[in-house]
This record gives structure tokens, sequence and C-alpha cells, in this order.
């Protein structure tokens, strides 16, 4: 396996309007990582997700994804596939419509193609049969699932992910970490997540950053088992070893 | 309820008084017992509670206890609590105030702070609808560069939704507003024998004015409001997110078909409506002013002339595009969840009401200026 960065961060600054969030990251994303974003409530991880696919402009420094420089939503077919918290399926379409309106728009496939490889995606999902159903019609681990078949529609090299198995039972949280080793071992896929799911992150991740509210930066970086073993920092390790950092404080769950 | 507890004071020499609480509080007894608590503590110094008889508490009994507790030492006064059984002591410290005060006061801005917010606020709307508009501008381009990238399949559907579901509600009120224009045009021209002037009265005000107007609050109420609700709703839940994620352009996606079916079926719902209308005013002249039909016909006719109904027509189309562009960009500013999609809503046909009403002041001025 060649390892070339897919995503490369240098000096990132986001935020909104004047408050800063994080400042002066750095990170590379290998090709064919698995790369968890970790941090507490409210350091910013789905905020620099948007930064990372685009949806919003840093306020310094440099986002390079291979093959494609800054990224920038809304332009031309899209070169990676985003899978969103709650799915964000469009409401008035069946799941297949959901997954064919990024085929019908980008490619020239016939209408007959159109739905077999949107079909297929829906059965790579696990979701074969509900393809003429509406978001409505079915559960949250089903729309966040159809989320992905979305976001896989163009057969992307690059997958990010917000909090995908966040709210679902112990075994389809499996069911979908499973999904996306396959997705990375099977069709060579890099994937981005966003998750606070601990089992998801030892099962899923290969590389992982830890992001700290306090400093605004990456306060840890590296493959998520060893950093759980061997690190000798104490919020890495509390959020790790899932302990409480002050005593008899109850420390809510970040759910945003 | 019974109270299920005891409160004993004791006063002793040195002026502090002890406070026996026994029995269980839970909530049932809690504004009873919050009362006696408030009464006994009300004078003194120094307090001593002893909670030893206290057999349960509930969470927000002891609350309440934590919550006088820290007001009267606020004020100066001691307090001691002792006694209190192991599980009554772990409530105790569960809901104990970190920094010893329980009730802060809220923060409240200023008057002056408050405008200045106010101010700021309408700065970043005018900021937000001029980047909008500049965003538009640009897709518009790109989209008559590359007219695939529009959703021509949802049109018909807009259109459908905006014109032809909208025509009943249409018709009806063109038709109540044609008939009382009707009556109250009959009350005062019957006075001077002016009886078929009617015609005349109903179908100017009805052509150049009222029609369109009234249409165009009709749209605003249907259309501009399902618009801001949908998109708003649509934003909140990331989907215009997704939609940027897989390449489409909200605005060409979105927006620009929005604004054609409006700007083509307002025009359209004017017409009817101006037939229905006019029918109102027949109604009244034959009924209560004993014209024929054909009399009423032809004075409407006569007094009608092509740039009554052309200039209404424009009107409406500039109506229509301002309902579906307002109604757009407030849909696509909302934040926030479900409440940010009601104030959106809200803020869109105030707004669009407000423009109608500016815009039409407007074209009046303008066309009498240029006698058309």
């Amino acid at each position: 396996m060649t390892v070339r960065p897919a995503i490369r961060v240098t000096g990132l600054r986001i935020g909104w309007g004047e408050t800063v969030l994080l400042r002066n990251l750095n990170f590379e994303v290998a090709e064919q990582d698995r790369f968890v974003i970790l941090g507490g409530s409210g350091c910013g991880k789905s905020t620099l997700l948007q930064h990372l696919v685009g949806l919003q402009e840093p306020q310094a420094g440099a986002i390079d994804i291979a093959g494609i420089g800054p990224p920038q939503a809304e332009v031309g077919p899209p070169r990676f596939g985003v899978m969103f918290q709650s799915g964000a399926l469009f409401g008035s379409q069946t799941l297949l419509e959901n997954v064919a309106l990024p085929l019908q728009r980008w490619t020239s496939l016939s209408p007959a193609a159109v739905r077999a490889v949107g079909l297929s995606r829906l059965r790579l999902v696990g979701l074969e049969g509900f393809e003429n159903r509406l978001p409505a019609e079915i559960s949250g681990g089903m729309k966040k699932r159809a989320g992905i078949a979305r976001a896989l529609a163009l057969e992307p090299k690059l997958l990010f992910l917000d909090e995908p198995s966040a709210g679902l039972d112990p075994i389809t949280a499996v069911e979908l970490d499973d999904l996306l080793i396959t997705l990375n071992e099977v069709l060579g896929v890099t994937i981005v997540l966003v998750t606070h799911e601990l089992e998801s992150i030892f099962k899923v991740g290969t590389n992982c950053i830890v992001l700290d509210k306090e400093t605004q930066g990456i306060l840890a970086h590296g493959d998520p088992r060893k950093l759980r073993d061997t690190s000798d920092i104490p919020f890495v390790r509390a959020f790790f070893h899932r302990e409480a950092q002050v005593s008899g404080q109850i420390n809510g769950r970040d759910d945003a | 309820m019974t109270a299920a507890y005891s409160i004993e004071t004791k006063a002793h020499d040195d002026g502090s008084q002890t406070l026996t609480i026994a029995g269980s509080v839970t909530l049932q007894q809690a504004s009873g017992f919050f009362r006696d608590l408030l009464e006994r503590t009300a004078h003194g110094s120094a307090f001593t509670i002893d909670l030893a008889g206290a057999t349960t508490f509930d969470g927000g009994s002891i609350a309440l206890l934590i919550s006088r507790i820290s007001e009267l030492e606020q004020t100066g006064t001691k307090i001691s609590v002792v006694g209190a059984r192991p599980d009554v002591a772990r409530l105790l410290s569960l809901y104990e105030c970190a920094d010893g005060l329980c009730d802060r006061p809220p923060n409240r801005p200023g008057t002056l702070q408050q405008i200045g917010a106010a101010t700021c606020q309408i700065i970043a709307t005018l900021r937000d609808v001029l980047a909008f508009v500049g965003a538009l501008t640009i897709s518009t381009w790109r989209a008559i560069r590359d007219p695939k990238s529009v959703p021509w399949r949802s049109l018909t559907r807009l259109l459908e939704l905006a014109g032809a579901d909208g025509a009943p509600i249409v018709v009806l009120i063109n038709f109540l507003i044609g008939f009382i224009l009707g009556l109250q045009a009959a009350l005062q021209l019957e006075k001077f024998g002016a009886n078929i002037y009617i015609a005349d009265l109903v179908g100017k005000s009805l052509t150049r004015e009222l029609g369109p107007l009234m249409t165009a609050i009709v749209v605003a109420g249907r259309s501009g409001a399902a618009y801001a609700a949908e998109l708003g709703t649509m934003k909140v839940s990331e989907e215009v997110d997704a939609l940027r994620t897989l390449g489409f352009d909200p605005m060409r996606y979105l927006v620009i078909p929005r604004v054609i079916a409006l700007t083509t079926m307002v025009p359209l719902l004017v017409i009817l409506g101006n037939l229905v209308g006019l029918l109102g005013g027949l109604l009244v002249g034959v009924i209560e002013l004993d014209l024929t039909v054909v009399g009423y016909t032809l004075q409407t006719q006569n007094s009608l002339n092509l740039w009554d109904i052309g200039g209404g027509l424009i009107k409406a189309s500039v109506f229509g595009c301002a309902i579906a562009l307002i109604s757009c960009q407030r849909g696509l500013a909302t934040r926030g969840g479900a409440a940010g999609v009601g104030a959106s809503t809200t803020s869109a046909v105030v707004t669009i009401l407000f423009v109608l009403v500016s815009l039409d002041a407007l074209f009046t001025v303008l066309f009498t200026r240029w006698e058309i």
C-alpha cells in the first residue's frame, strides 16, 4: 500500500465570525486511512468536518485534498462523499430517488442504468427492498445508512461521515462499523469520521486526532489503540478509558 | 395531602435557633414545606438545621432546602446542617451549588445594549440579503449558460402548486373584492344617478390595483409561507448542505425554479382574478342598480384600455418575483431548529406584505407620472 496523503491540512484556523474554535491545525490523512476526529463537547469536531468538505471557508490556513486542492462545495461533480449526522435525506424523495439524484446530474447513464446503480448502492448498505420508502417512513439507523448510500453514489475514493453510529442500538452500530471497514478494505475508500463511540473508534479507526477546547489545537495524534495504552496526557487517557476528569462532577455527553 | 413531615423550632439563649426537620418530604408536600421553611427562617441570625429525624427527601425538596440555605447565606445568616442520614447527605451533596450561589440573577441586557444588538442585527440581515442577491446573480448567469443544471422537472410541480392549486382561493377572494367594490360604488353612484359608472370604477380599481395586490397577498400566504418553511426545514436538517456536497447549487436547484414559478404564475392568477372580479361587479350592477348585462359589459370595455390590464400584469409579475425571492432568502437564512423555521416563515410573510405594498405605491406613482 502506497502511503501518500489524501488530505493535508496546514495552519488551519476555524471558527464562527470573530470567535476562533481551533487554531494552527496541522495533520495529514493518508490514503486508505480510517481517520477519526475526536474531542470533547463543543471543541469543533463537526465544524472541522464542515471545513474539510468545503461547506465553510477557513479563517486562515489551507486544506489540500489530493487531486482536488482546496475543497469547494457545489462546484462541478462531487469528488468525495459526505454523510451527515441525521442522514440529511431529501424528505420529498424516496430512498432510490435520493441515491439517484447525483447519478442523474453527474453521469450520462440512462434512467434504467441509474436505477440499477442506485439499487446496488442501497443493497450495499443493507436497504434492499426499501427503495420506494420515503425518509419519514424508515428508522434513524436506516436513514444514516441511506445517507451513506447516497454519499457512495458516485463511487468516491474519499468518504466523510459525521457521527455515523451515534444514537444507534449496539447491533446496528456494529453493522455500520463493519460496513465502513468493508468499504475501506474492499473498495479502497479513505474514510474520515467524527464519532464518540469508543468501540467504533477502536474497531474502525487506524489513525486519529484528539482535539482540545482549552488549547484550541490537537492534543494527540496517532493510532487510537496505541494512544489508549500509552498516552500520558490526562484528557486523552480519560477520554479513551471513559473516566470523569473532575471527580464528583457529572460530565454531559456530547450530542452536538 | 397530609403533611408527612414536621418542623420544630427551638430558640437558644445566644440568639441562634435550631430547626428540627423530621419525617419524609416529597414533591407533593414541597410547597407546604417551603412555606414552613420560609416562615421559620424569616427572622434570626444563625440557624442549625437538624436533619437527624428526616427519613426521606426527594430531589426537588432537597433543592428547595438548599436554595433557601444559599439565600440565607447571601444575607449573612449563619447556617449549619447537622445529623443528616447518609442517603440524605448524599442527596444534599449532589444538589449542592458549586460556588454557594444557587440562584444567579439572569443577565439582562440594558436598553442601550438592546438597541445596539438590534442595529447590528439589521446590518447583518442587510449584508445577508446583499450576499443572497449577489449569489443569485452569479447562479442565474451560470444557469443560463448551463440550463441542464436547473431541475426543470421540479418546476412543473411548483407551477401546479402555486398556480392550479391556488386558483380556487384566488377566484373566491377576487370575486368578493369585485362584489364589495361594486356595492360600495353603487351606494355612492346611485345618489348622483351615475349608475353606469360602476363598471368604470370596478374595472379600473380591480385591474390596476386590487386584483394584482390581493392575488399577490394570497400567493404570499400560500406559496411564500410554504417556500420559507420548506427551505428553512431543509436548511436546519442539513439537506441544503447535503445538496451542496453533491455538487448542486442551492440557488439553481431551489431558488431559481421557485422564482420562475411565481413570476409566471401570479400574472396568470391575476388574469383569472380580474375576470371573476368583474363578474362580482356585474352581479351588483345587475341586481342593485338594474343595469343590463350587455350595458355593463360594454361600459367595462369602453372604460378599460390595454394598459390598465397590462400594467396590472407587469405589477403581478414583479410581485410574484418579490414573493419568491424574499421567501427563499428567509428560508435559506434559517438558523436553529423548529423555532427558527417558524421565525423565518413569519419574517418572510411580514417582509413580503411590506414589500408588496411599497412596490404597489411605487408602481402607482410611476404609472400616474407616465400617464399610463
